[in-house]
């Protein structure tokens, strides 16, 4: 039974784990990897990068339609198939999963198909066979989307769906209604109103992207609201009357009443986590109250001695880069080494919408909660030359600096490119670089980055170029 | 490059470590996170992990030796490289001013109060390194503006971050290890009189130590959430009772024994840090400040307000407060800044005829004094039997805070103040 033994055995391969089996075969370890669908998870195959392959679709859409003509490109009558952007994001994802396997290969980890079952003394059960890990056995099953069966919102795959679905439509409905506006739900109803869908999108909380920056969340509603998505945030569904060809919904906001049909609606509120049917409770794998995996938070050690836990399974944020990130701290931990701890409060979260939002660390509200002594500093990507030269001037740079010693305590951007900018302010938020640091680096002229530099001045009271 | 491998404060409390045992001997290849010695420190033999990777060029020290903290041990660079800059001549480094701060005076040190033999350990003394000749300490940004503002030798302090470098969170508890007010700093004026504040900041977070959590949940699991113990002692009060009469005498606000007692218990604090703490879970906060919660009994139950810097303050200014606190008390006037943040608490029981009590800690307090009545007792007194005025105290002590000795060490020293009672006023 020698080749049923392994040093490491990751049950999941998604982005946390299938980057755990990678470093743990670097290190040296005899690594399997069980997985009971498509190698990647839900990242690769159906979240992160299939819709970051239509978003794409819907920029070039919004590009050629409204944008082009002032750009001195003439294209006519402008026609959108979201049957051939999602055929093509398929595609994507298709080549993402084939990578991940091909990484598996390279290094040597042994891919086990099927659903991985904990049992005794660190073993895990697939189909007929056992596996037993010598030194550890990894959770990495991760998460999946949920409906709201409370108010009669079960996803039906038909009227009422989830992202699942959404990225195997052939065509964008007519009409949708999008329920949960955090990075998913504002995600689809940007992506659907670019392909002609006229999108409402509901949020309970008072504001869309309600973990965001409250500033981030109101140039994201006006930028919808500009494009024609009706935007209802603190709003409530009472009702829902879920029929054959259309849902009819009775939403509540600021007291008043109001019906909206369409033809689909999309549950974009919550997920819940893979914990069921995998013999936790057997190998003494506890869950917390709110029915993660309990984890030691500085070793990622379940309640079972040699199990550890990572990604969405192990706790917020999910987040496919925490994910990854825990997926190598503990494979290096296993290994023997001492990995540096992670920051959790140093995670940047990322909205694709357009334009993006992006942040990290602290919200200027939480900063006010927090009672901390702060200032802010602004600035616009429409004093921003390189924005005015390529038409993107929505969105903004902020920086939320401490008063006294200029540590960056949370740093958020609305723009186009807001995905790849706030890297800057994560680098120096992990090395604790202050505002100061931030602007002594030198900045390319013409780039967007240049917002940065500024914000950070501007919260220095020296901006120079507003 | 070489870097340097330094004694690093183990433990809050560390001055020095002796090394046990090297780990890794010259020439052998060392990886970041690869243990290269043990050291015993005050509570437990430790680990001395490589900050950097590379061959162990050098061990400057033999095993056995004890090494103050942050000095020189053993060097680790490139096989083949010359350790000559990186080890000096002598075994120890003339201290330097770290290369960061360079116009930071040697920071002077609150003198300790000098009437009686301070019970408490000397203060340690920092031995900044420099990190070599002149050399760069390894430290964030944040970090050099934080250690700035507050005067701390970041060459003095073990970095927790990536290569050993300093970053913020390993200035929390180096802030107490040099202890120096950054505006007072390099003065060399008399001590200050009692001050009605502390500069600096009102306390220290020490963060739990292995030693201290394996305590904390031994006894926690014995006896209850607070592993409560107690200490009793008698107290010889004749020459307190007699400085009380003259005080009254002179007119003026009435001192009580009780004031006498709470201005004896916070001057003992202060030479007793470790009795003024809170337990806060994962860390014990030493408090700088000494605030004295006096036990009153109201109608239906009891409150504490409590006596701020109640070691800075005279009886009379002690008498005056508590006399209006209590009756505001009564009155349930109290605001609620009044009766909380104390850092110790008295209960005194003796005006009801109790000869000797325990009382409960309040929590996040670490201790209380239940204080009995004050009564004539035929005693040996200078060989003789004599009648003398005794009084009995017993303290509660949070076991996960203060230990035994510690507990004890505090009401030796308080006894010696009410046996002496000038000490109060020296």
């Amino acid at each position: 039974m020698a080749t049923n033994q392994f040093d490491v055995i990751v049950v999941g391969g998604g982005p946390a784990g299938y980057v755990c089996a990678i470093r743990a075969a670097q290190l040296g370890l005899a690594t399997a990897v069980v997985e009971r669908d498509k190698l990647g998870g839900v990242c690769v195959n159906i979240g992160c990068i299939p819709t970051k392959a239509l978003p794409h679709s819907a920029y070039v859409a919004n590009l050629a339609a409204h944008d082009a003509k002032d750009l001195g490109v003439e294209v006519g009558a402008v026609k959108t198939d979201y049957g051939v952007a999602m055929r093509r994001s398929r595609k994507v994802s298709e080549q993402n999963s084939k990578g991940v396997e091909f990484l598996m290969k390279k290094h040597k980890i042994s891919v086990i198909k099927g659903t991985g079952i904990l049992g005794k003394n660190r073993s895990v059960k697939v189909g007929n066979d056992t596996y037993e890990a010598k030194k550890a056995i990894v959770i990495a099953t991760g998460s999946r989307v949920k409906g709201i069966p409370q108010i009669g919102l079960d996803i039906n795959k038909t009227t009422v769906i989830s992202s699942d679905e959404a990225l195997f439509l052939e065509q964008a409905p007519k009409t949708m209604v999008v329920i949960g506006a955090g990075a998913v739900g504002s995600e689809f109803a940007d992506i659907f109103n670019a392909f002609g869908t006229k999108v409402t999108l509901i949020e309970v909380l008072p504001r869309i992207l309600p973990f965001e920056d409250a500033e981030s969340s109101d140039a994201i509603t006006k930028s919808f609201k500009k494009r024609g998505i009706a935007v209802h945030a603190g709003a409530k569904v009472t009702k829902a009357t879920v029929g054959k060809d259309k849902v009819t919904l009775e939403v509540e906001a600021g007291g008043k009443k109001e019906t909206v049909e369409a033809e689909k609606v999309l549950m974009a509120a919550g997920r819940a986590v893979n914990t069921e049917g995998m013999g936790f409770q057997e190998a003494g794998v506890q869950l917390d109250e709110r029915g993660f995996v309990k984890v030691n938070l500085a070793t990622l050690e379940t309640t079972a001695p040699g199990i550890y836990c990572i990604g969405d399974v192990a706790g917020p944020p999910m987040l496919a880069h925490k994910g990854s990130r825990e997926g190598v701290v503990v494979a290096e931990r296993i290994a023997g080494h001492k990995p540096h701890p992670i920051k959790y409060d140093n995670v940047p979260s990322v909205t694709y919408c357009h334009p993006e939002v992006a942040s990290i660390g602290l919200t200027e509200d939480m900063v006010k909660e927090r009672k901390l002594e702060y200032q802010v500093g602004r600035f616009p990507f429409s004093a921003n030359g390189r924005a005015r030269a390529t038409n993107e001037t929505e969105g903004f740079v902020k920086i939320i600096r401490d008063k006294k010693y200029g540590e960056i305590l949370g740093a958020h951007i609305v723009g186009s490119h807001a995905s790849e900018m706030i890297h800057e302010l994560a680098v120096a938020r992990e090395n604790e670089y202050t505002v100061e640091e931030v602007d002594l680096a030198i900045h390319a002229h013409p780039t967007l980055s240049e917002a940065t530099a500024e914000a950070a001045l501007d919260s220095m009271g020296r901006v120079i170029h507003i | 490059m070489s870097t340097k491998v330094v004694m690093e404060a183990l433990s809050p409390t560390m001055e020095e470590g002796r090394l046990v045992e090297w780990k890794k001997q010259e020439g052998e290849t060392v990886a970041v996170g690869d243990v290269i010695a043990e050291v015993e420190t005050d509570k437990a033999v430790m680990e001395l992990v490589a900050r950097a990777g590379g061959t162990l060029l050098k061990q400057v020290v033999p095993a056995g030796t004890t090494v103050p903290v942050s000095e020189l041990v053993a060097v680790i660079g490139e096989p083949g490289e010359a350790v000559g800059a990186a080890v000096p001549e002598t075994p120890k480094p003339a201290p330097k001013p770290a290369a960061s701060a360079p116009n930071q005076p040697e920071p002077t040190r609150e003198e300790p109060r000098q009437t009686s033999k301070p019970s408490a350990p000397p203060a340690p003394t920092v031995a900044p390194n420099g990190q070599g000749d002149g050399g760069r300490v390894k430290a964030s940004p944040l970090a050099r503006r934080i250690a700035a503002e507050r005067g701390i030798d970041l060459g003095a302090v073990a970095g927790s971050g990536p290569e050993g470098r300093v970053v913020a969170r390993d200035l929390e508890g180096a802030a107490a290890r040099t202890g120096a007010p950054p505006a007072a700093a390099g003065t060399s004026a008399p001590p200050a009189p009692a001050r009605r504040t502390v500069e600096g900041p009102a306390f220290t977070d020490v963060p739990l130590t292995q030693i201290r959590k394996t305590i904390a949940k031994r006894l926690a699991q014995s006896i209850g959430p607070i592993p409560t113990f107690y200490l009793t002692t008698e107290i010889d009060m004749e020459r307190v009772a007699e400085a009380r009469e003259a005080l009254v005498a002179g007119g003026g606000e009435k001192v009580s024994f009780n004031d006498i007692v709470i201005k004896a218990v916070a001057m003992a604090l202060r030479q007793h840090p470790a009795c003024n703490a809170w337990w806060q879970d994962d860390r014990i906060r030493y408090w700088n400040e000494v605030h004295v919660s006096m036990a009153v009994a109201v109608e239906d139950g009891l409150i504490t307000p409590v006596i701020r810097h109640a070691d800075t303050k005279s009886l009379r200014e002690i008498a005056a407060e508590a006399r209006d606190l209590a009756g505001r008390a009564r009155e349930r006037r109290l605001k609620p800044e009044e009766y909380t943040g104390g850092t110790f608490s008295v209960s005194n029981l003796g005006m009801l005829d109790i000869d000797e009590f325990t009382a409960v800690i309040n929590p996040p307090e670490a201790g209380i004094l239940a204080v009995g009545r004050m009564a004539p007792q035929p005693v040996a007194h200078e060989g003789q039997v004599a009648i003398r005025r005794r009084m009995r105290v017993t303290m509660s002590c949070d076991h996960r805070v203060i230990d035994g000795a510690t507990g004890a060490q505090f009401l030796k020293t308080l006894k010696a103040m009410l046996e002496n009672p000038l000490a109060l006023v020296y």
